[in-house]
């Protein structure tokens, strides 16, 4: 299905594109803001690519602050270009996540979502404590060059945002046409019946790893557009509460769609800064109340409101009898 | 001859309780052998030995002249021997077109490595065969239904579409029929038999209504207490004394 | 010598406190299969609410070995208050759902009750500075302890072996162990599973509460002492094995003993050892040191 392929690329060029343009025009925190929210919504696609396979993990923190650091120290060496340093970051999370995949594969449910919480807190520990990388103070980032190009000013921002909208952008159509594609169908129905999937030959542990190491790719990746936008890291990005939020911001996307997981990571965000100012010892309330009433009433999230209104109608076929 | 499924001295306990005490069997391509026997007498333990759920404590299972003894389920799968389940297992959040696209693609491109990140699983090849076995499952009213939306018998149909998808050489189905309306049962069981009319394989089923045994299998294997009872033609298995008398429950 | 001594003295300390912290939400997760990350908060609320007590203008003025009751009561309170409501009102509606789910259930009421502590009782410290002199200090050798310490080691004693004993010796406690073991069955046998629940979630909460009065003399109170305590709590009971009571207390003395060398040993590894414990544990022994494991059946 190449035309399928070909009018995702165009929709999403299209979309970047128009974004790219809105964004010369929107005031700098707004900026600011969105690139945030690009950054971190790359996270929370790769955390929807596990949810879609009923795993979630307390310890996301851990690629996204990986990548991070990558991208920080190496930017420390003078080598600022925002390519060469994405580059480098998502590879680097890959490769952990390979790594700690081989492992985390065997376990489901709270054991998965404790395992990489227990990680990801290791590499807290040994950060917090660490001289040479910058201790509980964490360490700077130089800011990004693009191809020997260095924007200056206003337009460092800018510039910014259109490499992570780019970024973001092409994620986006990866995340997509895998979610379609006989591998990400695969994946998609390991929630339901690992038992099936090895009786039709296939390695759900593979799958898993699979999935795990684009998800941790994806988080290395949000973590080095943050690393560049904030210009500064720090220990936190691996503690458990970070990744507790992109959980928070992956329940309320739900698991099936792209966009959605940047538009929730867009509420998120908008949450934090209007109630966050207002009501500075609320908002969470505000949050966790959402996230109750979320799980409630939208079991998959912002893009189960879209799923289910394309879904045929479930006819005469009688009841269905739940066994599992 | 090679034979398609081939068992030899099976013996597997659970705490002491002898599940499979040398289990000797042989199954031919194209044959339609029943299991029979009480509940606990052996039968599932039988099956999920064969198909790798469990490891047997001694003995040796063969396909095509292949050892399969203690290989991984996926492994028994690809060499050809499938089964379906008691209860069915299917995905249940997935339509049934999707769920069979699931096993097509597995089908067509074998273990998950081979799978394409990003060619569409939907692609005309797959979508094709997985049309195919809806209709010969008389499954296409409900190909856009999710699984848990349809019947338990239509479900039951997609577990063993599923299953058949690769042209096993063995399938083994674990009570097809349980879980079928009573008034159903036949038109089910003539869709199974009619969809796998063409496949060259050796069927077995557990079964525990004697009508439906009577008119689908060829030959009957009666387990009691971990055991082969009786193994024969259908009608001279089910007439031996001691299968009325331990199994049927139709003795004098 | 000194040494080894200082370890194992600060890690049975350490280890008894992280007990006490832990030990309900094992017992909530053996009957509910719920991993409350809500728990933390409600430790916060144990030690915010024997603080209110302790230094409100009534209660103020009891000397002496009183003022523990008055902590004890605050415990009790709090979880009267949470735990009924809790289940009652918010878990209830989620029981169909996937463990995962009522684990992200929780965290939405922690981040919830978090605030709630913030609104009640303010960012700002509490203390309650009393009851940790009531013990004296005690002198073993060269070193020093606070008799509190050894107050707060005698309460998980109790506490865990008397949860134990309910659990093993009463008929409360067979009932609940048939919930932990199935809990449809039970139902089938005609256990009120809902009451069990009940019970066992508020008792859990009452646990959390209980933890957190008693802490409360130690340290200064503020919002952010739940999100801590959870964290070490998860790794007591996944260490341990989720659900089970002695594996909380041998957890807890794992981390107590690592965390103890570590701070005598090499300061800086703190936090990296407690969960490298617990990841060396996962690896090794996934369902945790006395945790089961369920074979599903097809």
């Amino acid at each position: 299905m190449l035309s399928l392929q070909r009018n995702v690329a165009l929709g999403a060029l299209a979309l970047t594109i128009a974004l790219a343009v809105l964004g010369a025009f929107v005031p700098e925190w707004i900026l600011y803001t969105c690139a945030l929210v690009l950054a971190k919504g790359l996270v929370v696609l790769g955390l929807c690519l596990l949810l879609r396979m009923n795993l979630v993990s307390f310890g996301q923190g851990l690629y996204y602050c990986a990548g991070a650091y990558i991208c920080g120290l190496v930017s420390q060496m003078g080598i600022s270009d925002a390519f060469f340093l994405t580059f480098l970051a998502a590879l680097g999370s890959a490769v952990v996540g390979l790594i700690l995949g081989l492992f985390l594969s065997g376990y489901r449910s709270v054991f998965f979502a404790m395992f990489n919480l227990a990680l990801s807190m290791i590499l807290y520990g040994v950060l917090l404590k660490s001289i040479s990388l910058g201790g509980s103070d964490g360490v700077g980032v130089a800011a990004p060059t693009y191809l020997g190009y260095a924007p200056d000013g206003e337009m460092r921002l800018y510039v910014f945002f259109v490499f992570a909208l780019a970024v973001a952008g092409a994620s986006s159509v990866f995340a997509f046409l895998y979610t379609k594609s006989e591998m990400g169908l695969a994946s998609a129905s390991v929630k339901d019946c690992e038992i099936r999937l090895e009786y039709l030959g296939l390695s759900v542990r593979y799958l898993i790893i699979f999935n795990f190491v684009i998800a941790s790719t994806l988080a290395g990746i949000g973590g080095a557009l943050v690393a560049m936008v904030s210009g500064h890291i720090i220990p936190e990005l691996a503690y458990w509460t970070t990744s507790g939020e992109f959980v928070f911001i992956t329940v309320l996307s739900g698991p099936n769609g792209i966009l959605s997981a940047f538009g929730a990571t867009a509420v998120f965000e908008t949450i934090r800064l209007v109630a966050g100012q207002n009501m500075p010892n609320s908002w969470q309330m505000l949050l966790g109340s959402f996230l109750l009433l979320s799980i409630l009433f939208m079991p998959n999230g912002i893009s189960g409101l879209f799923r289910r209104a394309k879904a045929p109608k479930p006819d005469a076929v009688g009841e269905g009898i739940n066994n599992d | 001859m090679i034979e398609a499924l081939e068992a030899r001295g099976l013996k597997k306990a659970f705490n002491g309780v002898k599940a499979a005490d040398d289990v000797s069997v042989v199954i031919r391509s194209g044959e339609i052998v029943s299991l029979i026997g009480a509940n606990g007498a052996g039968k599932t333990t039988f099956v999920n030995m064969v198909t790798g759920y469990l490891k047997p404590d001694s003995g040796t299972i063969l396909s095509q002249g292949r050892e399969i003894t203690g290989l991984k389920p996926r492994e028994i799968t690809r060499l050809g021997v499938c089964r379906s389940f008691q209860i069915p297992q299917v995905f249940n959040d997935l339509s049934l077109e999707e769920n069979l696209l699931v096993a097509v693609n597995v089908a067509l491109k074998g273990a998950a490595r081979s799978h394409s990140p990003l060619r569409n699983a939907g692609n005309r090849n797959a979508r094709q065969m997985a049309d195919e076995i809806l209709v010969r499952f008389k499954l296409e009213d409900y190909r856009h239904n999710r699984a848990n939306e349809v019947s338990g018998g239509t479900r039951k149909l997609l577990d063993v579409g599923m299953a058949t998808i690769s042209h096993p050489r063995v399938l083994l189905l674990d009570e097809p029929t349980s879980g079928v309306a009573s008034n159903e049962k036949f038109a089910f069981m003539d869709v199974v038999m009619n969809a796998l009319a063409d496949e060259e394989v050796a069927v077995m089923f557990i079964e525990h209504d004697m009508d439906i045994v009577r008119r689908y299998a060829h030959r009957v294997i009666v387990f009691h207490e971990g055991r082969v009872l009786a193994d024969g033609a259908t009608e001279d298995a089910l007439n031996q004394d001691d299968v009325k008398r331990y199994v049927t429950g139709s003795a004098a | 010598m000194d040494i080894a001594f200082a370890i194992f003295a600060d890690g049975i300390i350490y280890g008894a406190w992280l007990f006490l912290v832990a030990i309900g939400l094992t017992l909530v997760f053996g009957v509910m299969k719920i991993l409350n990350v809500a728990h933390g908060a409600l430790y916060a609320i144990g030690a915010y609410a024997a603080a209110t007590l302790v230094n409100s203008s009534f209660f103020g003025q009891i000397e002496g070995m009183a003022v523990l009751i008055v902590m004890l009561a605050g415990a009790v309170i709090a979880a009267l208050l949470l735990g009924p409501f809790l289940e009652r009102v918010l878990l209830r509606l989620f029981y169909e759902r996937d463990e995962i789910v009522l684990l992200l259930v929780t965290f939405g009421l922690s981040l919830i009750l978090e605030d709630l502590i913030k609104l009640i009782w303010g960012v700002y410290s509490h203390y309650v500075p009393g009851p940790y002199a009531l013990f004296g200090d005690v002198e073993i050798g060269p070193l020093f302890y606070v008799g509190y310490d050894f107050f707060i080691v005698g309460l998980a004693v109790v506490v865990g072996l008397g949860t134990y004993l309910v659990l093993n010796r009463t008929n409360v406690g067979k009932v609940v162990q048939s919930v932990i073991h199935d809990d449809e069955i039970s139902r089938a046998m005609g256990i009120n599973v809902a009451r069990v629940y009940l019970g066992a979630f508020t008792f859990g909460v009452f646990l959390a509460t209980l933890a957190g009065a008693f802490t409360a003399p130690m340290i200064a109170i503020t919002p952010t002492i739940g999100v801590n305590a959870i964290i070490l709590s998860f790794a007591v009971v996944v260490i341990g094995g989720l659900g089970s009571i002695q594996g909380a207390a041998i957890g807890a003395l794992v981390v107590g003993l690592s965390r103890a060398s570590a701070i005598n040993l090499w300061p800086e590894a703190e936090l990296f050892v407690i969960y490298a414990v617990m990841s060396l544990v996962l690896l090794v022994r996934p369902e945790g040191l006395f945790g089961q494991i369920q074979q599903r059946k097809i």
